[in-house]
């Protein structure tokens, strides 16, 4: 009977992550996985020889507690930080199997005391290095950290991490003093990995140590002799890591140069400090230009979720189509702090989906608008990633909006962009910058158009 | 007990399943396809409930408590994070339909 309710867990959680990949049926998705994970957790309870029922309810209403009231009352545009801190949860829930296994000293053969170690490991690491994934979306901890020869160091971590573990594989009752040490080790390492990387590629580390918790929980399966872990943890795993190759190739760079390029170090981007200054323009002034414009292309980034201005951009955009202006949007594939992030809040507010451009269809348009309106985005336009090779950002593919014939850049104020980098964009010639709230910003600029 | 090569198909027909079933996806859909598969290896509850039941010693009991607490966490979280992320789907979804 258990056996057949973990049956039907797993095939709900496949069927339910097929529903999730498309737009149309992703929301019962959820809810199928949601039943399968109900049904799985019920059935364990009648498992034979088990004790500590008390303990283990209170261990569930209180992780369960936590998470619904964080779940609930986090803003959306917080939400990468809170799947990095679940999914962190769900590797140290992996790497906590292990070491009760390991200390029980009762796993059958060899090679399931293997991957019971090697599980270990990646839980751990995905463990420590999503909490500090989560420290830095959360603002807890602004730069990033890179030393000389860091690679060297982390190398080294990983490589004791891996001695002890092939000691604890091959030895009888493994425990105490070396077992402790080896999860040391292990979470030092997934704190080391994540701390220099930074910037846009998070959403890229958080997919990984999402595919490393399914490989660990999938690991642990096998120890448990649990086909429900096994076949969840492993499908995990797999999409996961297609899901990561995914998103790095939709910002053009390779897992390796992500996890090894150490980004942003704030001393090379002072070194380039672009020349010029920063030219303001009132909303008035701003309102006069799009409207008398024939094509605008607005280009929404992190500070208008922020703000929650889609609503009023829209209303804006609304209003300058009544006067014969043709208005887009140009969406990067990583605005935002998250993938599809600008996507979900213009379709929140109501946008059509044929006004919405990714950036391969529109980059060729921006020499023909007359106004490319930036509300709250810094990084993904940035013209340094394409011109300066010592750029930490050279290579990523941006919106060429310092191609058009006027910019104009909403900004809530002086500051650098989540990489910390100087953007040229600011200092050229034909950028204006408007400062602001963007929900405010867009209300005025409301206010003014209808005016005319 | 799943054992030898029982245990090889078993993985090797379950990666092949995650990523055929990811394949094709949107860029839209990265974001809640990440927290779907979140909430998925969340089932790692049930093994961290195994672990604690059988745990003899304080020790054991300690870390089991801290391992069923944290992967509750990781499965509630998953959960309410994901549904919120599919809720906003609604109004495109009426958008499109139009």
């Amino acid at each position: 009977m258990i056996e057949l309710s973990y049956f039907a867990a797993a095939v709900l959680f496949i069927l339910g992550l097929k529903r999730m990949s498309s737009p149309v049926t992703a929301r019962d998705g959820i809810v199928w996985a949601g039943v399968g994970m109900v049904v799985a957790t019920l059935a364990t309870f009648f498992m034979p020889d088990m004790h500590n029922y008390g303990l283990m309810i209170l261990a569930i209403l209180i992780g369960g507690g936590i998470a619904w009231y964080t779940g609930k009352k986090v803003e959306m545009t917080d939400m990468p930080q809170m799947i990095a801190i679940y999914n962190g949860m769900g590797g140290g829930a992996a790497a906590a199997i292990a070491a009760v296994e390991l200390m029980k000293g009762d796993i059958p053969s060899t090679s399931f005391q293997v991957l019971a170690v090697l599980g270990a490991l990646i839980g751990s690491v995905a463990f420590s290095g999503s909490a500090i994934a989560f420290a830095k979306l959360q603002g807890l901890m602004k730069k990033s950290l890179v030393f000389p020869s860091q690679k060297v160091v982390n190398l080294g971590i990983l490589g004791l991490a891996l001695l002890l573990g092939l000691v604890l594989m091959f030895s009888d009752s493994p425990g105490g003093f070396l077992l402790f040490l080896f999860f040391l080790l292990a979470l030092a390492f997934g704190v080391m990995m994540t701390l220099p990387i930074g910037g846009a590629d998070m959403p890229v580390i958080i997919s990984l140590y999402n595919a490393f918790t399914g490989l660990a929980v999938g690991f642990e399966g096998f120890v448990l002799g649990n086909a429900a872990m096994i076949i969840a943890g492993t499908v995990v795993g797999s999409a996961g890591t297609l899901l990561t190759q995914l998103m790095a190739k939709a910002m053009n760079r390779s897992l390796g140069n992500v996890l090894f390029s150490g980004f942003g170090t704030t001393t090379a981007g002072a070194g380039a400090s672009p020349e010029g200054e920063m030219k303001e323009v009132s909303a008035t002034d701003a309102a006069t230009m799009m409207a008398f414009a024939n094509k605008v292309i607005i280009v929404p980034g992190y500070g208008m979720a922020v703000a929650q201005a889609q609503h009023k951009v829209w209303e804006l955009a609304e209003l300058l189509e009544e006067r014969g202006v043709e208005v887009k949007f140009a969406i990067h594939p990583v605005a935002g702090r998250m993938p599809g992030h600008m996507n979900v809040l213009l379709a929140e507010a109501g946008v059509p989906y044929d006004k919405i451009f990714d950036m391969d269809e529109i980059n060729a348009e921006f020499p023909q608008a007359d106004v490319a309106l930036v509300i709250g985005a810094n990084d993904v336009v940035n013209p340094a990633a394409r011109t300066d090779p010592d750029s930490p950002i050279y290579g990523m593919p941006i919106l060429d909006v310092d191609k058009a014939k006027n910019v104009i850049v909403v900004k809530r104020g002086k500051g650098r962009g989540f990489s910390g980098i100087e953007n040229k964009l600011f200092f050229l010639d034909n950028t204006r910058m408007l400062y602001g709230d963007a929900q405010k910003v867009a209300a005025d600029l409301i206010a003014e158009v209808k005016q005319l | 007990m799943i054992e030898g090569y029982t245990a090889l198909y078993i993985f090797m027909l379950a990666a092949f399943t995650g990523y055929e079933v990811i394949s094709r996806v949107p860029v839209i859909l990265h974001t809640p396809l990440m927290s779907g598969s979140n909430f998925v290896h969340g089932i790692v509850l049930v093994g961290a409930m195994v672990a604690m039941g059988h745990a003899s010693t304080d020790m054991e009991r300690f870390i089991g408590f801290l391992g069923v607490m944290l992967a509750a966490g990781n499965a509630v979280g998953g959960y309410v994070v994901t549904e919120r992320m599919l809720e906003m789907f609604k109004p495109s979804r009426k958008e499109g339909g139009r």
